[in-house]
């Protein structure tokens, strides 16, 4: 195998990952870092202007809490999450994010993004919390800031630079390891603060497309569970590993509905026209006191339809046509009809444009002009992403300030969103229990939680202590799977087939074969029970010991291999954590067909889970609910 | 194929330092072959269709053919993007559909490279251990005055 460079850097705090969290801590760490003589560094797998979810663009701010206006307050938005994630919420991390969003929204507008507004000045709202912008350009405005401060501070980034491990020393985060994805060199980041901002992880679960159109997730199949992986195996309490999140989008390409929903107040029905929201609204009873909350929790929406799915009423149709009929009814005469038929297209079309260009595509292929017939909407495959519906990640402190007596032992411990290692912080889809965070609110706590990580390194400012060998051990462990492909390549003549190793790409099928069958995925139709859990754990248990007979030919697929390993670790905490819950309490996200119910009694809590590498045991725990306010 | 590079098009980013397609790939999917300076998707199943390489290189040699195992052939969506603004051509399966053409601004009042991170409000205080971040509390809301931090105890 050829040689790996050692590279060394040495920082004050580290942020892994380049999004929206990422983006946002590098601004305001590097304003904090000039005054305080700091140095800061960013690492991201890709290239920072068009890397993570917001790649692609988004054609809406989803989290704006719009405080001065009077409409809304803190505990809005705090009632609005909690009710939307069934009753499992930090509230102090939620009300924290949301304290400070605004500020961040017009940054975003002074760096130069569009946000619409209307004649009078004011922001156009999507919905209550929701700010309709011209994003295409989102994610490369958001990184200029992030790369014009990190030069301001004296800061560097890298980019295409994979982070596969943490370093973590007596529960002390002391920095991270990883490879170039571009030349034989390996990283080793030494720093006094680790900020993991590595987003979420799909293709954990099968997605519905079985070829060329495999990586048509709708959350972006370069989301990979570094991040999960980071925090689970450098020992941080995770938390809500079980909330995964299914979102419901136009069938096959996944593109957005909400426009559809909020703007154009477009209904969903079954193939017979029945309205499945008021059809099957007895089932609500049985889901309270979350039944009846308005808004309905996304999970229940996507629960009612699903009943109707299960019932054979399919295709399930969001009415375009009739929702743009009655717009273009309400207009006073025809040509302010028409004037404003055409707005609204542009409208639909640039919803898709400017984040899910692929059902632009299969709409123009499959001739649909909205105004003329309605499209079918599905629920997708399950994705882990705690900053939008869903909540898993880590178990982070909240900040002093917003405790009170009841909470304080629980949820602080000395920094914002520190994980329970030391030093080690995570924002974005990387921390848990704080949903609906979005873009803006990603960006917003990965500034919180960079402030605080740079207050912990002036706080305990020493050098990170690295073991020098166990760096070398990893280094082969890093870097195995090129030394496995190169030892035994010549063994047969096909390269793919070999029974000394496996690829990457087969193994990836493998994790979401199991996911997918034992663990509630699409062809399982979301249900699983105990025992399907226990028999798919079983199956994962073979999958981690092949992990070590991974095979690489070469850096792309060395990365390959490292994404299914950190995803086969957010697999093994979803199940564990699903089977620890013993009721169904997300029915539209997962059902227990054998705890069909939900118990606010015994399971009105987290279920936490840490995992210990030098045992490879998995402790669960459960953690109390406590809300700031009733 | 998802993204396909169109060879005549595709000059291997000769007069740049970086190729510009497989640098900006946020999945790593865009390699250039160097025998024969032409650039393409190495794992096509692995596309999210994003256009980030359509709308990066110089010669407009990327497109992108919806995903064979559900898009019906004969569609295409093109980006043209600016510094300014992203021209969209959408044309249809059914050719008696008229194709469409919009037009989207990408950003608003700051040049390419110029978003300027810092102090665009005062920052209350310098205390790294209180919880006003960068530009706050004024930056919350200029038109509208300060939102106040104690505002957050009386939830
Ligand atoms: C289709 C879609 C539509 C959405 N719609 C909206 C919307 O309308 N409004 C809204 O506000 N939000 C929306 N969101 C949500 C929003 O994009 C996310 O909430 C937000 O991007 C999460 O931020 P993050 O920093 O945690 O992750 P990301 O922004 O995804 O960033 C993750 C970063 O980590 C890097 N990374 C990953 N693994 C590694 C590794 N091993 N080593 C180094 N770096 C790594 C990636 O390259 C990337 O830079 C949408 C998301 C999607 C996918
Ligand atoms: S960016 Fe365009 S011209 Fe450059 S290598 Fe890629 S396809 Fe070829
Ligand atoms: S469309 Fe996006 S994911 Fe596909 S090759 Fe181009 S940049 Fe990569």
């Amino acid at each position: 195998m050829e040689q790996f460079e050692t590279v060394t850097v040495e920082t004050d705090l580290l942020i892994c990952g380049g999004g929206m969290a990422a983006c946002g801590a590098a601004v305001e760490a590097s304003y904090w870092a000039k005054q305080h003589g700091l140095k800061v560094t960013l690492v991201d797998k890709a290239a920072m202007d068009r890397s993570g979810a917001v790649a692609m663009g988004l054609s809406a701010i989803n989290q704006y809490v719009d405080l001065n206006s009077g409409n809304n307050t803190l505990k809005d938005y705090c009632d609005y999450v909690r009710n939307d994630l069934m009753g499992i919420t930090r509230e102090d991390l939620v009300t924290n994010i949301a304290r400070h969003v605004d500020s961040t929204v017009h940054l975003f507008e002074k760096w130069g993004l569009p946000i619409w507004k209307d004649t009078e000045g004011n922001y156009v709202h999507e919905g209550r919390w929701q700010l309709m912008i011209n994003g295409e350009s989102y994610k490369i405005i958001v990184a200029e800031a992030a790369k014009n401060a990190l030069a301001e501070a004296g800061g560097e980034y890298y980019e295409r630079v994979f982070i596969t491990h943490p370093l973590v020393e007596d529960n002390k985060c002391v920095g991270a390891v990883g490879f170039s994805v571009r030349e034989n060199k390996f990283y080793v980041f030494k720093a006094k603060a680790t900020l993991v901002a590595m987003g979420g992880a799909v293709h954990v679960f099968k997605p519905r497309s079985t070829g060329e159109g495999f990586g048509r997730s709708w959350y972006p199949p370069f989301n990979s569970g570094a991040s999960a992986f980071f925090t689970i195996y450098g020992g941080a309490e995770m938390t809500c590993q079980e909330v995964r999140f299914i979102p419901v989008r136009f069938k096959d390409a996944y593109g957005p509905v909400g426009a559809w929903f909020l703007l154009f107040k477009s209904l969903a029905t079954s193939a017979h026209g029945g309205n499945y929201m008021k059809e099957n609204a007895d089932e609500l009873a049985k889901w309270e006191p979350y039944g009846h909350v308005k808004p309905s929790p996304a999970n229940i929406r996507n629960w009612l339809m699903m009943l109707d799915v299960m019932d054979g009423k399919g295709p399930i149709y969001m009415q375009t046509a009739d929702a743009i009929k009655k717009i273009a009814d309400e207009a006073p005469d025809e040509k302010a009809a028409a004037r404003k038929l055409k707005e609204l297209e542009a409208e639909a079309w640039e919803d898709f444009l400017d984040m899910t260009i692929s059902q632009a595509i299969l709409w123009a292929a499959t001739n649909v002009e909205p105004d003329k017939k309605p499209s079918e909407i599905m629920a997708c495959d399950p994705y882990f992403i705690g900053s939008h519906s869903g909540a898993s990640g880590a178990w982070v402190s909240g900040p002093e300030d917003l405790q009170n007596d009841d909470t304080k032992s629980e949820y602080f411990w000395g920094y914002a969103n520190m994980t329970t290692v030391e030093g080690m912080f995570a924002a974005g889809d990387a921390s848990g229990a704080s949903s609906h965070k979005f873009s803006s609110g990603s960006h917003t706590e990965g500034r919180i939680a960079a402030k605080a990580a740079l207050a912990y390194v002036v706080d305990h400012n020493d050098a990170p202590t690295v073991d020098g060998a166990k760096v070398e051990a990893l280094k082969d462990e890093v870097l195995k799977p090129l030394a496995t492909f190169e030892q035994f390549k010549g063994a047969t003549t096909d390269p793919d087939i070999n029974p000394n190793y496996i690829r990457p790409k087969q193994f990836m099928y493998r994790l979401q074969k199991i996911m997918d069958e034992y663990s509630g995925g699409v062809s399982a139709q979301f249900k699983t029970n105990d025992m399907l859990l226990e028999k798919g754990l079983e199956l994962l248990t073979f999958l981690k010991e092949d992990a070590t007979s991974l095979a690489a030919e070469n850096l792309h697929e060395l990365m390959r291999c490292w994404e299914d390993v950190h995803r086969m670790y957010q697999a093994e905490a979803h199940m564990r954590s699903i089977l620890f819950r013993e009721e169904t309490r997300w029915p539209g996200y997962y059902f227990r067909a054998d705890k069909p119910t939900l118990d606010n009694d015994n399971w009105l809590a987290f279920c936490n889970c840490v995992y210990h590498k030098d045992t490879g045991e998995w402790e669960m725990k459960k953690r109390p609910v406590k809300y700031l306010t009733v | 194929m998802p993204s396909f590079v169109i060879p005549d098009k595709c000059d291997g980013c000769k007069a740049l330092d970086k190729t510009a397609c497989q640098y900006i790939c946020p999945n790593d999917l865009m390699v250039l072959d160097k025998e024969i300076m032409k650039a393409y998707n190495q794992d096509p199943s692995m596309c999210w269709e994003c256009y980030s390489c359509v709308k990066i290189c110089p010669n407009q040699a990327i497109e992108v053919r919806g995903y064979a195992d559900f898009v019906p052939m004969g569609a295409s969506v093109t980006a043209m993007r600016s510094s300014e603004d992203i021209m969209w051509t959408l044309q249809f399966r059914d050719k008696n559909i008229r194709p469409k053409r919009f037009k989207f601004p990408i950003r608003r009042g700051v040049a390419e490279g110029q978003a300027q991170p810092f102090d665009h409000w005062p920052t209350g205080d310098s205390d790294l251990n209180s919880p006003t971040l960068m530009c706050e509390p004024a930056g919350l809301n200029t038109d509208r005055g300060p939102v106040k931090m104690d505002k957050v105890l009386t939830l």
